[in-house]
């Protein structure tokens, strides 16, 4: 039987146009949304920017009924459609791809998309589903393997999965959620193209949530900004300059001044992997005989798409996962990650999600920040019998100098907001001096003003000499911050230059693997 | 040893795992079902034993060994259900739940069942698959209970189900991402619910082929533990129903280590030997936790991977 005998004829998908219309979200206290109304026409490619917190994702939350709209009306095709729930969206042709992946781990491509079907057959028939999601593929854009568990993909596979879903259900709305944080460049540019393409064939409209000015500016029509749960500005982005866009996102905020990076030349190998090897969780190799040099006040930036083993590295590195094989020498000794080396060799480090990583949530802001000298005077006497007066002390005085936003030192640190918990634990790590710092994602979700202080906080290091090991997902992050790139693959570094060597076609390609 | 006492050796391990196999089984089953909806039960020990009671006492009554099979699985459906709904309340733990059901499920089982230590119910019938032998040895080894059969057959019936159905797919998505399921407009609670009640049904049936077939009597002491191993064979079989029969039938076989050593003369360490089943779990738990193959097949939702 041939492909054309199963599949009816394809139909010509039309584009939906959607209008909000004064869309107000309240939560208790908390003005979320308000009074945002927006225009995006059929066949066009959409982008929201704004800050974290300015009300992007509940704005989609309403239009796709996650959230009801305290008040405000979405209008589909120019008429007012109520939509109580995700499945009445999907209903309506709304689609979304969200940040995290919805899809089911151990079910493989085909039968996600089967299953993620409203009319699923109760007993499938693999031959001929597979023949029609065959036939389904070779219209599409780009592809993924059909046959193997979700678990077993890529990062940019699932994420291309997700939107293949989205399209074999006929979603003719696609509303995209941050889609690029898991790909290289050159994918995200290869999708984003793609859709482009679609929606400029009139086939889907797409609205995406983005911080990137790069995509809006390459691949959007029109644009959106939000700050603070209302609309700001928006138009067609031809008309807008990154400049003013920025500009509407930051408002009158005032951010500090990038720290001037001394020319200093670097100094002496401070932190050495070599040939280091780790496992992850299921026992396959994570770390595959990964060498790095860092040097004395310098920056190295690790690069690359997330999953590739960076977690696992910045784990061994801070002593929550053992390594395998190879070794990790500081200042030419052999390094075993435990309290008495960090302590002994003035490592330090800001882990990614750092409430989860280098916090205690329930115990106190002034706890969390003696976690490293509470069993050292002046804050513990013969090492164990704790005096709480000076930890306090020292903690008002950390709070004080990296303006840590809290109550008083005794509140929870999880009561504090994340940009307030990535400085309290900034300001724990670097109150000493610093030798080595390791720091993953410093500033990932938060507002520019904190990645302005953070970034700076991190380059006066530098200056002032420590060995600093920056692993990013975002490339713009290490290309502002790094003097020397490594870009990480499959678990290897497998390609360093120093920042004025290198360019982000260069990097993208070694991000590929290639 | 003699080839022959070899030989009886052999067939009384073979013997042992077709007839001792078929409570694990069917809790086992039940369990891979509960888990593969990405709820533990560690309440099917209880069932078992209520299983065993009620399949006993509805088998006296009527008269009819089948009738108490069906009476079984129902019993065992409502300890199912039970723990299915309570669980469903917000922020129970289904570990302390399924330990208060297997306490309760016991507890009503020894209350209602104190009527029917003494007398004798009709019990059910079996059929050998070796007497075209014409061996005596080989025909009583080869002893099958229908039951048996059935097990296997739900085994089959499971393992396609989970790959070719709507409500395989359906329960194994309810299983590894909630919030994948819940997205497709899925109810997780109920899907679980009705997993849970399935194999409280299934777990129920184990029991009565305890009571009705082998040992074939009611008492307390009739289970000793079996439904709790059966969770365990769950890990060991890597959430797979075909895998689940491959391990009862081993847990079968080491069950009648003792009993078969005993029947060629071999007397030392009967009780050690009697004890091997639990041995084997305890190893079984050991290697399997640090496995990194089981990691990779356990369904993401389940609180004991959490």
């Amino acid at each position: 039987m041939s492909v054309a005998e199963v599949m009816p004829p394809v139909v010509q998908k039309q584009a939906l146009s959607i209008e909000t219309i004064g869309m107000t979200k309240i939560f208790g206290p908390l003005v979320a949304l308000e009074d945002v109304s927006l225009k995006v026409e059929a066949g066009t490619f959409h982008a929201l920017l704004g800050e974290n917190g300015a009300g992007k994702s509940t704005l989609v939350k309403c239009i796709m009924g996650y959230y009801s709209a305290t008040r405000g009306q979405v209008l589909l095709d120019g008429v007012e459609v109520k939509m109580n729930n995700p499945r009445e969206a999907r209903a309506n042709g709304i689609g979304m791809v969200y940040q995290h992946f919805t899809l089911v781990p151990s079910l493989t491509g085909a039968e996600n998309l089967v299953i993620s079907r409203a009319d699923a057959p109760a007993i499938i028939d693999w031959k001929k589903e597979m023949r029609a999601l065959t036939a389904f593929l070779d219209r599409m854009p780009f592809r993924v393997p059909l046959d193997i568990p979700v678990a077993s993909m890529a990062a940019g596979e699932k994420q291309k999965l997700e939107i293949l879903k989205l399209l074999y259900l006929d979603q003719r709305l696609l509303i995209l959620d941050e889609p690029t944080s898991v790909l290289t460049p050159d994918e995200a540019d290869e999708m984003l193209g793609l859709l482009r393409g679609m929606a400029k064939r009139k086939e889907i409209t797409v609205i995406m949530i983005t911080h990137k000015f790069r995509e809006v500016t390459t691949f959007c029509d029109s644009v959106t900004v939000l700050r603070r749960g209302r609309k700001i500005g928006g138009g067609n982005v031809a008309d807008l300059s990154t400049e003013a866009m920025a500009k509407m996102m930051i408002g009158d905020t005032v951010i500090r001044e990038g720290a001037v990076r001394s020319a200093k030349p670097p100094g002496d190998t401070v932190l050495e992997l070599v040939a280091l090897e780790a496992e992850d969780e299921e026992g396959l190799p994570a770390l595959d005989k990964l060498n790095l040099k860092v040097h004395a006040g310098e920056i190295v930036g690790i690069a690359g798409v997330s999953g590739n083993g960076q977690s696992e590295l910045v784990e061994v590195l801070s002593g929550q996962r053992p390594f395998s094989n190879g070794r990790i020498i500081v200042k030419g000794k052999p390094f075993e990650p435990n309290r008495d080396s960090f302590y002994r060799l003035k490592i330090f480090g800001l882990p990614e999600e750092p409430l989860k990583n280098a916090t205690v949530p329930k115990m106190t802001v002034a706890e969390n920040m003696a976690f490293r000298n509470f069993d050292r005077p002046p804050a513990a006497k013969f090492g164990w019998w704790l005096s709480p007066g000076p930890m306090r002390d020292k903690a008002r005085e950390l709070i004080a100098r990296y303006r840590v936003k809290t109550h008083s030192p005794e509140s929870a640190i999880a009561d504090l907001s994340g940009g307030n918990v990535q400085r309290a634990v900034l300001a724990r790590e670097l109150s000493s001096d610093v030798d080595v710092l390791i720091v993953a994602n410093p500033c990932f979700g938060l507002d520019f003003a904190s990645v302005a202080e953070i970034r700076a906080q991190i380059i006066e290091q530098r200056n002032h000499g420590a060995a600093v090991l920056l692993v990013s997902e975002d490339l713009d992050e290490v290309l502002e911050m790094a003097d020397r790139v490594a870009v990480m693959s499959g678990g290897k570094i497998n390609y360093v230059a120093p920042i004025g060597e290198t360019d982000r076609t260069t990097i993208g390609k070694h991000m590929a693997g290639h | 040893m003699s080839d022959n006492s070899l030989a009886i050796v052999f067939f009384a391990l073979v013997g042992g795992a077709l007839r001792v196999s078929t409570p694990f089984m069917f809790v086992a089953l039940g369990e891979c079902l509960t888990e593969k909806s990405g709820r533990v039960n560690l309440g099917l020990e209880g069932t078992l034993v209520l299983g065993a009671m009620t399949a006993y006492a509805v088998s006296f009554h009527t008269g009819s060994p089948w009738l108490g099979v069906l009476a079984a699985g129902c019993s065992g459906s409502v300890l199912g259900a039970m723990h299915g709904y309570i669980c469903k309340l917000p922020k129970v733990n289904d570990i302390a739940v399924g330990i208060a059901m297997m306490i309760f499920g016991t507890g009503v089982a020894f209350f209602f069942g104190k009527a029917y230590i003494q007398p004798s119910a009709p019990r059910l019938g079996s059929f050998s698959l070796g007497a075209w032998t014409g061996n005596a040895q080989i025909t009583q080894a080869l002893q099958i209970n229908p039951l048996f059969l059935v097990g296997i057959a739900v085994a089959i019936v499971m393992a396609w189900a989970f790959a070719n159905t709507k409500w395989g797919l359906i329960v194994r998505m309810a299983g590894d991402s909630a919030p994948a399921a819940t997205a497709m407009g899925v109810s997780v609670d109920l899907v679980r619910f009705l997993s849970t009640t399935f194999g409280g049904f299934l777990a129920g049936v184990g029991g009565a082929f305890l009571s009705l077939y082998y040992p074939g009597s009611w008492n307390q002491g009739l289970s000793s533990g079996q439904g709790l191993m059966a969770v365990a064979l769950v890990i060991f079989a890597r959430w797979s129903p075909i895998r689940c029969i491959l391990a009862a039938l081993l847990f079968g076989a080491a069950g009648a280590i003792g009993p078969a050593l005993q029947s060629v003369g071999i007397t030392q360490g009967y009780y050690f030997f009697n004890a091997a089943p639990y041995i084997m779990t305890l190893f079984i738990m050991i290697a399997s936790a640090g496995s990194k193959r089981a990691m990779r097949d356990v369904p993401g939702e389940l609180s004991i991977t959490k």
